[in-house]
């Protein structure tokens, strides 16, 4: 069996940025493993810009940001393979991989897990009616126009805000294709609030909160969608029904990290975020089993991903280098206006910096970081939404001992 | 007259109010950076977007090539460049960052390809 220090499953923006910053701490003994033809993950298909603002200070298209890590993995001459999938990740960190060239399997001594999100589906929602071609997830309409220059629509509906939907709208208006409106069950949009300004108010494309797809018509095409409006538990309300000639639904209706491979390796799954649940040094429970970006927790920004694999590297050649890792006995608790953190485990020892959402709108409100009932780090927010990534520092010479952290909004 | 903003210069998207009289910027708040500003006078008196779009590309590994523009355009020309844009054919291999259409509609903005596409 060859013999790997990491290997990386999954060559999109976490895993480059993980591979890059390994190399840097001259952890050089690397495999990414890509099951795509190309390196870059989803970015190949965002070809709009917006990316990198915080990364590289500069707005370039997803490919562009892509192509500044890939570049970086060629010039180091790091290895990777591509249209290589991963068949599983075992406890002991066997890595059984099937290519063209047939099953390998290496032993690694350490596994980087990067391997992003996918959609959630029609089936996941259980929306009732017919099953006509013709209802797509956003990003599978963003491969097809953006990759493979086919047009999937001509009238269109979209359910859900999350940001690809929006996005998905815009490019829809501009190959030629009518959006006739985007509705959102939830009482506030889940995606960005540019995005609401540039790809659907931009267009005129109308936003419908507390709205939701009732019912799908057709026969081999989708002719049709009803439109309910929903109470607050959001539960549609009888008489709202209202009729929409459509040829083309597009679902933007949230994103599930992609995590069976974790599963098999024994890593320990956090329900709310459907990530790993990970330490300061996003080591799962696991030992030498690491996991950031999408894979770990649905970020807003890539420049997220990035930063947060590579904070992942730092650790993770930490752990080459010398076999084992600082525990982690401080555990992070959230009350219900904080969806979860990342980490959900800390050290006590060194500086952090936890990753959160809330749960709901909130305006005029601080988050707050107690321990033993003591403020050690806290957030100013005027606004936060629940589409937003919140990052809150928190300095080791504040935290005293190994009681729990507890993180809450306080207005 | 107050008007409300959401600016899109960066993911922050700052909720920006500004007390407009006869198109003229009298005050503003919400912004938390000079950008927001910047971008509210740009709103009043010419709204500027870029734009991404693709290109078709033959004999290439990939049937299209991703584009940008090099800087905004007035919004509503958005149309007319992607009408520009869609009468260009490129042969493989093409470079990120190879112009393809330079000072589009006469704009200070070129058309510059986002992804390398290698011949097949």
């Amino acid at each position: 069996m060859e013999k790997r220090d990491v290997i990386i499953v999954g060559g999109g923006p976490a895993g480059l940025a993980a591979a890059v910053e390994l190399y840097n701490k001259g952890i050089t003994d690397i495999l990414i493993l890509e099951r795509e033809k190309h390196l870059g993950g989803i970015l190949r298909q965002c070809i709009h810009d917006g990316f990198g603002l915080t990364r590289f200070r500069t707005t370039l298209s997803g490919p562009e940001y892509a192509q500044r890590f890939i570049d970086e993995v060629v010039e180091k001459k790091i290895p990777y393979r591509t249209d290589t999938t991963v068949l599983e990740v075992s406890p002991d960190k066997v890595v059984t991989v099937a290519s063209r060239e047939g099953l390998v399997q290496y032993q690694a001594r350490a596994v980087i897990l990067t391997m992003g999100c996918r959609e959630r589906t029609r089936g996941a929602l259980a929306i009732p009616g017919e099953r006509p071609t013709g209802v797509f997830t956003a990003g599978v309409a963003q491969a097809y126009m953006n990759l493979y220059n086919r047009m999937p629509a001509k009238e269109v509906v979209i359910l859900g805000s999350g940001d690809i939907g929006m996005i998905m709208a815009r490019r829809l208006t501009l190959e030629g294709a009518h959006v006739q409106a985007v509705f959102e069950i939830q009482p506030i949009p889940s995606g960005l609030p540019r995005n609401i300004e540039q790809c659907l108010n931009d267009y005129n494309i109308p936003l419908y909160l507390s709205h939701t797809v009732t019912d799908v018509h057709g026969g081999s095409r989708l002719t049709g969608v009803t439109i309910s409006r929903v109470d607050e538990h959001l539960r549609p309300i009888p008489g709202t029904e209202k009729e929409y000639a459509c040829d083309t639904l597009i679902l933007s209706v949230g994103l599930i990290p992609e995590n069976e491979l974790s599963l098999d390796a024994g890593v320990k799954l956090d329900n709310r975020t459907k990530g790993a649940i990970v330490d300061e040094h996003f080591q799962t429970n696991v030992e030498g089993i690491f996991a950031a970006g999408n894979v770990l927790h649905v970020h807003d920004l890539v420049d997220f991903v990035s930063m947060e694999a590579e904070r992942l590297a730092d650790s993770a050649a930490e752990y080459i280098k010398h076999g084992s890792l600082p525990e982690c006995p401080v555990e992070i608790v959230t009350d219900g206006n904080i969806g979860h953190t990342i980490p959900q485990k800390i050290s006590g020892s060194q500086d952090v910096t936890l990753s959160m959402r809330v749960r709901s709108l909130i305006k005029n409100c601080r988050i707050v970081v107690k321990q033993n009932g003591e403020e050690i780090a806290s957030k100013k927010m005027k606004k936060a939404l629940p589409a937003e990534m919140i990052q809150i520092p928190v300095k080791a010479e504040k935290i005293n001992g190994t009681q729990k952290l507890e993180v809450s909004v306080e207005c | 007259m107050l008007r409300e903003f959401t600016c899109i210069i960066c993911p922050n998207g700052c909720e920006i109010e500004a007390d407009i009289e006869d198109g003229k910027l009298l005050s503003i708040e919400g912004a938390t950076c000079p950008r927001g500003e910047a971008y509210v006078r740009q709103e009043l008196t010419d709204p500027q977007r870029n734009i991404a779009t693709s290109v078709l590309v033959k004999n290439g590994v990939l049937p299209l090539a991703s584009v940008r523009l090099t800087s905004p355009v007035p919004k509503e020309r958005i149309f007319d460049v992607m009408a520009e844009v869609r009468k260009v054919t490129v042969e493989a291999p093409v470079q990120a960052g190879t112009v393809v259409i330079k000072g589009i509609l006469g704009y200070d903005s070129d058309v510059i390809v986002t992804k390398t596409v290698t011949r097949k």
